[in-house]
């Protein structure tokens, strides 16, 4: 007998806009010891079935219809008492972003204690002791010293950590893991998500992990299983879902799943890739950085954020800057646009310094209009009074002076460029989805026709199958437009996909830099081998199989 | 701990700014006045001879920074000046009518503190049911009421229809003998001195101005509560702590409340002020001998030095309470410690 | 952009905004309440001396402490003065002292706390003393020495009341404006050409001014409050000018006596208006964030 059972699971919440059915009709089984991966895009209510099978849905959810047993128990009609006995004791769950996750100011220590304290795993004399051994078995260093801890005093893999600890501390039989490394470093990531690993097969637990990467799930599950709409598209063996996808929306995110020795039109479905356009790059330098520094007056004295690097950027050219949070790649690109300024330094060009122009007046100057920027969140990015036709029509006005039916015409010719459908115009961000935003960023960015165009991880909150969309849009308006790009992103390989030439940054300073084939497949820098082995890599068969299939 | 020791420390030092603010704005009140101060500060009988006195006194035929020396001397040596109308210097008539206030105050404070935060607790658990209207009532009623008028309309019921609550005239019905005065607070001093027929007298009296300033304090405090309540308990720890099936008790307790109660905490800051200002107005009404209606009498007939004094006075006082809730506030957060590393 | 464009665009965003207005309406027909109570005030303060049945100052000793009858809805005061009619005529006074009050407070309150929160430096470090000086005071006691130093008159209540809540405004804004000092958008608008100064004005300070109604509805609220109490103990309006403040104190003499009307009037009266605001602010903050709620 299977350990969790699911059988036509139907969770329903109750919303201004009526009944919403997340869940529908749902069954699956996890056996003792399976790793099973639950893979799907925002909405599809991967998550909402882990939080149902726990019994802890918001307030105007429920489960409508279906069984929920495990090892026997009826999860769906059991008693909240019982329900709290197995909470933490036999399923115990992990979560993203889990420095909230812990309160905030209770020691971790304690928080560890009053699980095992709760679950009869301890007494107060021993409650300390077993504690520690929780934050051991998780492989924290000085787990004496971390006891006394606070959360705010760790970083977000350490607390991870504690959050795997706390689950894991009264030995659960099932661990279910809800997108435990979104938020996190790369290098962290894959850290903690072979620690899950370990611990799971070490204890011989069942788990069941969420996830919107089906290249991690691929990785680290037996079994996987494609959520669409509330309802299991297919499951299976991992690389039999790579190789041999039966339904159309798994193929389409197997395509869309960024991978080595991909291109940016294998991530589209087959059917709509077009021959990929030709991108020239010039020989003659557009952007020149020489010896740029950057330090803020932090609190406990200067903080070096960029440390004097060099580069540049030829005209037509697409280079990635590469590296995890801290590294400096914002403040560098955020110099870049003129919308901070230097401490040191020269920003050559065309050969003229723009450092020489305080960013406060660079507002009004007429090379404004050559450098232009696409922001990382689309939806901090709009002011929420606009619709996208006033977003868009923003710079357009203020600095090429369009007005009337010119800048009527001008906005929607942008909008077709982009592939935004023009009703969609007149609506106001919070109106719009997240591809839907990150087009109308594209448009307002390339509206007044800048020469370089900064990309700072535009693609980052978007699901894959939108990714691959907008990634293949960005390569074809840079064919069109001749623009050169900066791409600044922490992943890898969409940077390959993207990029001609590649700078690794780590602490503000340059550790390699190179053409984008060269780094990725021979990497000089230690750092630059780690990021690379960090990133998860889905089978790579699906690559000749896609393209068998063309 | 060494952290938190100089945090303790840096909050402390912080007040001083703060306090010289109060004290230059207290100066700039006093020589604000419309006109000539020492004509004001002399009083309404006052002749050629005694306003010549007064001016020299407070050095109005000095530069004005070195008046404010001379202000800033005088405070800090506890001369706020004399009053007109009672003819003792001002900071010994606050120092004799401060416990009046204060036993009002705190009275008022702990009582609106029982009943709002358990209220706003109760409300947030149970979103939606009776227990949670009634907050809402009670949030939206309690600070629409003018104190004045919440007391105005207590004496009616209490005293005129029902006659169950004594005159509304000050501390003690004149039946009883003052207790010895060791504290100030009739309720402690009469408890110390074994005498409970006095205690009892003192509480009839102090039943309904401190249910008045209570019945204000008591919609800000649940409110924040109701509010500080909902928003932890919504939080992702408690989600991980419900998932780590701890029990609703914990959950509730050592979780959200904790964590709930540093914004009540921050709000007492400004539940304080109000009831300061709102004591003033109530000590009127009751004819209750704190230094509100001192202030309160001695605007009536202008006596100014008396006016400022007890501006000045309650300035401080509120002072001393913020960096109070301030320290409250160190001891139960762990991250302030932290900031100032 | 041409005209059809336009209001199709107008007609798009009011029926967004219209649409939820109905919705928190329809959900919560308090705000709707709320509204019209607003409505009444409004009109009592406008018409005032055209609706009340008697001459608020017009004194007969015959006809003193008349308890409420069909002639007197609110009976008489002491000197024989229609209540109903006071308590009426009084509205105006009061919604002006509160209203003039709670826009000078706005508009300063704005303005500095704008500056202070995009720019920051050593203004915002300024500001923030002075702000930390006042509200070092307990608020009545502070308005009570202004008043007191400035002098007994109405304006000088205004600005008493003005310059204690400025503080309350400026920190709003100033934390309004310097979370979205660096959002996308305010970048993205210097991107499109705006100088900082635009940037402030245009685009981020009308995204602070939805939290901001609310504030100055609840504010309303506390203004009238603030104003009475100081007339309650004597301070700006003087007798016999009608004023509910005034009125409460005056009545309270015989309220001992068993002759509530003279007090209890204008209390209600009093309790009304600060409730309609603070009802509108719940309302409003329902409209402006419904998350806010629950």
């Amino acid at each position: 007998m299977s350990l969790l059972s699911i059988n036509d699971l139907q969770v329903s919440f109750k919303t201004r806009r009526g009944t919403v059915n997340a869940v529908r009709g749902l069954s699956l089984e996890i056996e003792k010891g399976e790793t099973l991966g639950i893979v799907g895009e925002s909405g599809s209510g991967k998550s909402v079935t882990s939080y149902a099978l726990m019994r802890l849905l918001e307030s105007n959810g429920r489960i409508s219809g279906g069984a929920l047993s495990y090892g026997g128990i009826d999860l769906r009609h059991a008693k909240e008492s019982v329900m709290r006995d197995l909470r933490g004791r036999e399923i115990s769950m992990i979560f993203q972003n889990p420095r909230a996750a812990l309160n905030p100011i209770r020691k971790v220590g304690h928080q560890i204690e009053d699980v095992l304290r709760r679950h009869a795993k301890a007494t107060r004399s021993t409650a300390r002791a077993e504690a520690i051994k929780a934050l051991e078995a998780v492989k924290i260093r000085d787990p004496e010293a971390r006891y006394n801890a606070y959360p705010f005093e760790l970083s977000g893999g350490m607390c991870q950590r504690i959050v795997i600890a706390l689950a894991l501390a009264c030995d659960p039989k099932l661990l279910i893991a809800d997108e435990p490394t979104t938020g996190l470093d790369i290098t962290t990531q894959k850290a903690v998500m072979d620690l899950i690993a370990d611990l799971i097969a070490e204890r011989g637990m069942s788990a069941m992990v969420i996830t919107h990467d089906l290249g991690l799930a691929a990785q680290y599950c037996n079994r996987i299983v494609v959520m669409k709409d509330g309802e299991i598209v297919e499951q299976g063996d991992p690389k039999r879902l790579f190789t041999a996808p039966e339904h159309p929306y798994t193929r389409k995110l197997v395509d869309a799943t960024p991978r080595s020795g991909a291109s940016v039109r294998s991530l589209l479905p087959a059917e709509q890739r077009t021959p990929a356009p030709e991108l020239p790059v010039s020989e003659t330098p557009l952007l020149e950085v020489r010896d740029l520094t950057k330090t803020y007056q932090g609190k406990s004295g200067p903080v070096h954020a960029v440390k004097g690097i060099s580069f540049k950027v030829m005209k037509g050219q697409s280079v990635g800057l590469v590296g995890e949070s801290g590294c400096g790649k914002s403040t560098t690109s955020s110099i870049l646009v003129r919308l901070t300024d230097p401490t040191s330094g020269e920003i050559l060009f065309n050969g003229e310094d723009l450092a020489k122009t305080p960013a406060g007046t660079f507002a009004r100057d007429p090379r404004r209009a050559a450098i232009q920027m696409v922001f990382q969140d689309a939806t901090d990015s709009f002011n929420p009074r606009h619709t996208a036709r006033h977003s868009i029509a923003e710079p357009l006005k203020r600095l090429t002076g369009l007005k009337g039916k010119a800048l009527k015409d001008r906005v929607e010719e942008l909008a077709d460029l982009v592939g935004l459908p023009r009703p969609l115009l007149d609506r106001f961000p919070h109106q719009l989805s997240g591809g839907q935003k990150a087009r109308v960023g594209i448009a307002r960015a390339i509206a007044v026709e800048p020469q370089f165009l900064i990309l700072d991880e535009p693609t980052a909150a978007l699901d894959v199958s939108i990714q691959a969309i907008v990634l293949n849009l960005l390569v074809d308006l840079r064919a069109k437009l001749g623009i050169s790009f900066l791409f600044v992103s922490h992943d890898l390989h969409v940077v390959r996909l993207l990029c001609d030439h590649v700078i690794v940054m780590r602490d503000g300073e340059i550790l390699e830099e190179g053409p984008a084939a060269a780094v990725m497949d021979a990497p000089a820098h230690a750092y630059t081998r780690e990021l690379l082995a960090a990133a998860p890599e889905p089978p790579a068969l699906a690559e000749t199989l896609s393209s068998a299939a063309e | 701990m060494a952290g938190r020791l100089s945090t303790i420390g840096t909050r402390i030092a912080q007040s001083i700014p703060v306090i010289l603010g109060v004290v230059v704005v207290s100066f700039v009140l006093t020589r604000a006045l419309p006109g000539d101060p020492a004509v004001y500060f002399a009083g309404a009988a006052a002749d050629e001879a005694s306003i010549a006195e007064v001016r020299t006194a407070l050095g109005l035929d000095k530069p004005l920074p070195e008046q404010f020396l001379i202000y800033a001397r005088d405070v800090a040596t506890g001369n706020l000046g004399q009053s007109l109308s009672t003819g003792q210097p001002v900071l010994e008539d606050l120092a004799n009518r401060l416990p009046a206030s204060l036993e009002l105050t705190l009275t008022a404070l702990m009582l609106s503190c029982a009943v709002a935060i358990p209220l706003g607790v109760l409300a947030a658990t149970r979103p939606g049911s009776a227990v949670d209207h009634l907050c809402r009532v009670l949030v939206t009623a309690g600070v629409s009421l003018p104190t004045f008028f919440t007391g105005v309309v207590l004496i009616y019921i209490f005293y005129y229809l029902l006659g169950i609550a004594p005159s509304p005239l000050g501390r003690l019905d004149f039946i009883y003998i003052e207790p010895d005065r060791i504290t100030g607070f009739y309720l402690i001093d009469a408890a110390l001195a074994g005498d409970w027929e006095t205690w009892v007298g003192a509480l009839k009296q102090l039943v309904l101005p401190a249910v008045t300033l209570a019945l204000f304090t008591m919609a800000p405090l649940a409110r924040m509560t109701r509010a500080a309540m909902l928003s932890a308990l919504s939080s992702d720890y408690i989600r991980t702590a419900r998932a780590a099936g701890l029990t609703e008790d914990k959950v509730l307790f050592t979780y959200a409340f904790r964590n709930a109660l540093l914004p009540v905490i921050t709000t007492l800051g400004m539940v304080f002020s109000f009831t300061l200002g709102a004591n003033v107005l109530v000590e009127k009404v009751f004819a209750w001998p704190g230094i509100g209606s001192y202030a309160v009498e001695a605007l009536v007939v202008s006596d100014y030095a008396a006016v400022q004094g007890f501006v000045l006075a309650m300035a401080l006082l509120f002072v001393a309470l913020n960096l109070v809730i301030d320290l409250t506030y160190t001891l139960i957060d762990p991250r302030i410690g932290f900031e100032t590393k | 952009m041409s005209d059809t464009a336009t209001r199709a665009e107008a007609l798009k965003q009011q029926d967004g905004a219209l649409a939820h207005i109905a919705y928190v309406l329809r959900s919560n027909p308090v705000t709707l309440l709320a509204f019209a109570m607003f409505a009444v005030l409004l009109l009592a303060a406008v018409l005032g001396p055209l609706i009340a049945p008697f001459d608020p100052l017009q004194t007969n000793a015959s006809n003193a402490l008349q308890p409420p009858s069909f002639t007197h809805w609110f009976g008489t005061d002491n000197l024989g003065r229609d209540v109903f009619s006071r308590v009426i005529v009084a509205t105006r006074l009061d919604l002006a002292i509160s209203i003039a009050a709670v826009a000078l407070s706005f508009l300063v309150g704005s303005v500095l706390g704008s500056l202070a929160g995009y720019w920051g430096g050593w203004l915002d470090a300024v500001l923030n003393r002075v702000f930390d000086t006042i509200m070092a005071f307990p608020l009545f006691v502070l308005a009570m020495g202004i008043v007191a130093a400035l002098g007994n008159t109405v304006e000088n209540i205004v600005y008493a009341t003005a310059v204690i809540n400025i503080p309350f405004y400026a920190r709003l804004v100033r934390a309004e404006v310097n979370i979205r000092r660096d959002a996308g958008f305010a970048q993205a608008a210097k991107l499109a050409g705006n100088s900082d100064v635009r940037v402030l004005a245009l685009h981020i300070f009308p995204n602070a001014l939805p939290p901001m109604m609310v504030q100055v509805s609840l504010n309303l609220g506390w203004a009238i409050l603030n104003a009475a109490g100081l007339s309650f103990i004597g301070l700006g309006v003087r007798p016999p000018t009608a004023e509910w403040g005034i009125m409460v104190a005056e009545g309270a003499n015989f309220i001992v006596s068993g002759e509530w009307w003279l007090a209890i009037f204008p209390g209600l009266a009093l309790m009304f208006a600060v409730f309609t605001f603070n009802l509108l602010g719940d309302g409003l903050r329902d409209i402006v964030d419904p998350r806010q709620r629950s």
